[in-house]
């Protein structure tokens, strides 16, 4: 069994957590609570450290005094809660939001149409192996029928009925598959921790 | 002007980022980070927001002893002594900060996780049924692609965890590729209506 507290700390935690496939008890909530409360401080600091120091005093005390805008931005936050004047919050949120949206727009259509496309079209030079030009065809078929499955604008009927429900088939085994690996994904997790009580706690195994 | 300024704000900056996406100059890729930096101590603002309302929320349960109130004493002492810790004594690799990130938050994190594998099996075993064709085919390619990622695919059949590779590389990527695509789309769409101020549901309120 290990000497060290804090793999005692992590163990007990663990067993905290794992106590509510019992029932929900007083053991869990703390764990839980604990867990909110830990997070964001952790957060707290984080931020500090990553996002306020560096951004903001620290250009404010070289005297790059451009970066009182994000800090007024930034107060304008505080508004919320003197309510005659509460509506100014809407100014950082407004720039946030559009910064957000305007930036979106070539990225979306960049990473997530563009590249995509890019993947699907079928070329000569995908039939340079005959294999994966068969399946270069799968995804173009499986990707045009799952588009069409979402396209709304006419009625599923004739080839557009038959196609949408080659798509459904294909949102299908795509919603299984996402489904099998991310189960098997929390399943790595649980032998981590089941790992970690019986090695580094136990020392039942290496 | 309680709408018309914010709705303006957002227009021109949506605009200017649209705009400064094309034009690959050093400044305005300076200018691009420079709004990155503001926006990263906007978002720090947001966070200190939302901190306050959880404190102010935990702190209201603990006055009024409302139920399970004990554990808001937990969840605001360990914010703050994680804050504490972190803004005295630092986050180098070996400080206490990363001691209870290690051994406290990632432990309780991970269980938590790992938690849903069990809520995650169960649910599938009440809710999955081979009632339809469509059914049949979520319900199989789940199977496959979980037993073919486990050591003992292989054993069932050798080209087990080829088949679940193949099933994740070729008719998943399709279907994810299209609903990929239709996210896009929306998202974009959703851009265009906030910039140009068709969607207000973010300013809230009346006035």
């Amino acid at each position: 069994m290990s000497g060290d507290p804090w793999i005692w700390i992590g163990a007990v935690l663990t067993l905290m957590i794992f106590s509510f496939l019992y029932k929900d008890n007083p053991f869990y909530k703390f764990g839980e609570h604990l867990f909110v409360g830990v997070a964001n401080g952790y957060y707290i600091v984080y931020y500090w450290h990553n996002a306020l120091k560096p951004n903001l005093f620290e250009p404010l005390s070289a005297g790059q005094f451009l970066y009182v805008v994000p800090l007024l931005l930034g107060l304008l936050y505080f508004t919320r809660f003197i309510p005659r004047i509460s509506w100014l919050v809407r100014i950082p949120i407004g720039f946030t939001i559009g910064w957000g949206a305007g930036l979106s727009i070539p990225a979306y259509f960049q990473a997530d149409v563009l590249r995509q496309l890019e993947g699907t079209v079928v070329t000569p030079a995908t039939f340079s192996n005959t294999l994966h030009g068969i399946y270069a065809v799968i995804i173009l078929i499986g990707v045009a029928c799952t588009l069409i499955y979402f396209y709304f604008s006419r009625e599923h009927k004739g080839v557009l009925g038959s196609a949408s429900k080659l798509g459904i088939m294909f949102i299908m085994i795509g919603f299984g598959a996402s489904f099998g690996y991310t189960v098997m994904a929390r399943v790595s997790l649980l032998i981590g921790r089941i790992q970690f009580l019986l090695g580094p706690w136990l020392g039942l195994i290496d | 002007m309680k709408r018309r300024l914010p709705l303006a704000i957002c227009f021109i900056m949506g605009l200017v980022m649209i705009v400064q996406f094309f034009i690959p100059h050093p400044t305005s890729l300076a200018f691009s980070s420079v709004i990155y930096k503001w926006i990263i101590v906007l978002m720090a603002f947001a966070l200190v927001l939302a901190i306050g309302n959880l404190i102010r929320h935990h702190g209201e349960k603990i006055r009024r002893r409302k139920e399970d109130w004990p554990y808001s004493i937990v969840t605001l002492a360990g914010m703050v002594a994680m804050a504490a810790i972190g803004l005295t004594w630092g986050i180098a690799s070996d400080s206490l900060y990363q001691k209870i990130f290690l051994n406290v938050m990632a432990p309780l994190g991970g269980t938590m996780f790992a938690l849903l594998a069990y809520y995650m099996a169960s649910a599938a075993y009440r809710a999955f049924r081979a009632r339809s064709l469509e059914a049949t085919l979520l319900l199989v390619s789940a199977f496959i692609v979980m037993i073919g990622f486990m050591p003992f695919g292989q054993y069932l059949h050798p080209r087990f965890p080829a088949f679940a590779e193949w099933i994740m590389t070729v008719p998943n990527m399709a279907s994810q590729r299209g609903i990929l695509l239709g996210v896009a789309f929306g998202s974009i769409a959703t851009a265009l209506k906030i910039i140009l101020g068709i969607e207000r549901s973010w300013l809230g309120g009346k006035d």
